[in-house]
């Protein structure tokens, strides 16, 4: 190494020795450095994460208690769901969860409108709207359920108010699931009004100025030309409401524990009960994998734009 | 701009912009002003019916110190903090390393390697639970701290990866050229170059991974037992099954869990929703 490279090398804040042997680690190092960065946590990411979702299709063959040796049954957890009028309560919920879920990319697209204009005193009130954000899914079930509570929650005075008895939302079978999406949509709708308003920001001036001088206002300015340029952001928002709809346990597990009788279930709460409840954890990992599945033909969605963008990038 | 900025001389339509904001602002944070209120409020007063009705006496802080001094809120809050904060050290070391690696260099299995984290951030957590609790039980440590910083750690990792490989790609590529001129190894070059560079988006993805730990509760049920290591949230969900009428101090707990990520989203802001929203508004 000569003078001018140590000079350089200081200059870039090293301060590596400035004579070395040749050794292996040298001349290999150019290729053996970044295959180490890789290890630890590739490795790590295949134990954890990879390999125990195999494990779980895996485990979903067989009648196992945790305990003893699992017993293979082939299909017939899978046969058994078919049969389990929880797992259709279950399924169903999901469903009604990832329909009314949609309601967020819209909501937070209205709010993140509403909220980008630079007057004094929006900076604050944006952060104020991010709160729920941020908030644990477990802290927005309690909150809710003191809001929803149908004897002095803030809903029962609201009916109250118009002399009306508030209804018991979360003791209701009819009506249990419908509220329990409200309370997750709270944070969802955060979400998605970040994302809409970060798009907002990166709005071409140019074309903007185009259309508006064109005459485009109002609606037609934000249908042909706002809304086009969002479309990105909206896959996203839409993407991860979707995700998020699926995913839902946490809410379930605090404000019902699937109650009453089953009513506000999901598979990924039915799922956690049969395992540890009672036990059956290879019928378990069968209603895991039924999730699972639904919700790699989203990450296939997903995964398949960002790549093409990827490569359009490239 | 869209909608069509407000001009700076309508002053009075200014006005009632932010007042309206105001209005909508308050409907929306409504459950949790209900939950503060609450949470300043005597257990005499929710006794005798008055849950709404101007308090007979404002218990400023008694809730919150009872909270910390009647249940074992202070034990569950340590443990968040001894789980938390080494995940976050674990997750920004490693996700540098592979974000650095994935962004520049070519190799085979690059693309597949990167699809893997990706996919890996979305699956349920349903899927993993029965193996990885398994696993932790036959490693001997169920019940331990280490098992959900391992948990945390790896499962961060993924969406971490993404992140630091988006950002590290987007630093100029000249930088790179001329540290491998002089003949910089790789790891000066990650230890140089390359970090001092990246110190907004290790801040980013600090405080998005710390919310996302802090917040968890599903793995804090599955892998942990013993009041002696689980965290506030499963400490929450306790609390509130043993004081089923007492939501004076429910509330003031709740409030207790809220702080921690919602004070580290305003201390930064701007870097935390710049994390978010990496990746979703350019391209």
């Amino acid at each position: 190494m000569n003078a001018l490279d140590a000079v350089e090398k200081r200059a870039l804040g090293g301060s590596g020795p400035t004579t070395e042997a040749a050794g292996p680690w040298r001349s290999n190092r150019s290729w053996l450095t970044p295959v180490l960065f890789l290890v630890p946590g590739t490795f790590l990411f295949l134990l954890i994460i990879v390999v125990p979702i195999g494990q779980s299709l895996w485990i979903s063959l067989h009648d196992w208690d945790g305990f003893e040796q699992p017993v293979w049954l082939g299909l017939d957890n899978y046969r058994e769901l078919l049969g389990d009028p929880q797992f259709t309560t279950a399924l169903r919920n999901n469903v009604i969860w990832l329909v009314l879920f949609m309601v967020a990319p819209p909501a937070g697209l209205a709010i993140a409108l509403m909220l980008n204009q630079a007057i004094r005193g929006m900076r604050i009130a944006k952060s104020l709207f991010f709160i729920p954000l941020v908030l644990a899914p477990v802290t927005v079930g309690v909150v809710f359920t003191w809001f929803y509570d149908p004897t002095f929650g803030v809903l029962a005075l609201v009916f109250q108010a118009f002399g009306a008895t508030g209804p018991a939302l979360l003791s209701d079978e009819r009506l249990v699931t419908f509220a329990v999406v409200i309370a997750a949509l709270w944070p969802q709708i955060a979400f998605c009004m970040v994302l809409f308003l970060a798009g907002l920001n990166n709005l071409s001036e140019d074309v903007l100025s185009a259309g508006r001088v064109d005459g485009a206002r109002g609606w037609r300015l934000f249908w042909h030309v706002v809304l086009p340029q969002l479309r990105q952001v909206g896959f996203i928002a839409v993407v991860i409401t979707v995700i998020g709809a699926l995913r839902s346990f946490d809410m379930i597990a605090v404000m019902t524990q699937g109650g009453p009788f089953g009513s506000s279930s999901v598979l990924a709460y039915l799922m956690y009960e049969q395992a540890i409840f009672s036990y059956r954890f290879g019928y378990g990992a069968a209603i895991a994998s039924v999730l699972f599945l639904i919700m790699a033909v989203f990450i296939a969605w997903y995964l398949r734009r960002m790549l093409r963008l990827e490569r359009e990038a490239a | 701009m869209f909608p069509r900025p407000l001009p700076d001389d309508a002053s009075a339509q200014r006005f009632l912009y932010m007042s309206l904001v105001a209005v909508v602002l308050a409907l929306w944070l409504l459950p949790l002003l209900a939950i503060m209120a609450t949470s300043f409020r005597t257990m005499d007063d929710l006794m005798r019916g008055n849950y709404w009705g101007w308090p007979e006496r404002i218990a400023w802080l008694d809730n919150y110190r009872d909270v910390f001094t009647q249940t074992p809120m202070a034990r569950f809050f340590l443990n968040s903090l001894v789980i938390t904060l080494p995940s976050v050290a674990f997750v920004l070391t490693l996700s540098t390393l592979m974000g650095f690696v994935l962004s520049r260099y070519r190799f085979p299995g690059a693309t597949l390697l990167f699809a893997v984290f990706v996919a890996g951030n979305f699956v349920p957590h349903q899927i993993l639970m029965i193996p990885v609790r398994d696993m932790m039980l036959r490693a001997g440590v169920y019940d331990t701290f280490f098992a959900l910083i391992l948990f945390h750690t790896a499962f961060q990792t993924g969406f971490a990866t993404l992140f630091m490989r988006n950002f590290i790609a987007a630093l100029p590529q000249e930088l790179f050229e001329a540290a491998r001129a002089e003949g910089a190894s790789p790891f000066q070059v990650l230890a140089h170059v390359v970090v001092p560079l990246i110190r907004p988006a290790l801040a980013a993805l600090a405080i998005l991974t710390f919310t996302f730990i802090w917040n968890d509760y599903f793995w804090a049920i599955v892998l942990t037992q013993s009041d002696a290591v689980k965290p506030v949230t499963a400490g929450l969900a306790n609390l509130r099954g043993q004081y089923v009428s007492a939501w004076n101090l429910v509330a003031a707990a709740t409030i207790v869990v809220a702080v921690p990520p919602v004070v580290m989203f305003f201390l930064m802001q701007k870097h935390f929703v710049a994390g978010l929203t990496m990746g979703a508004v350019k391209g």
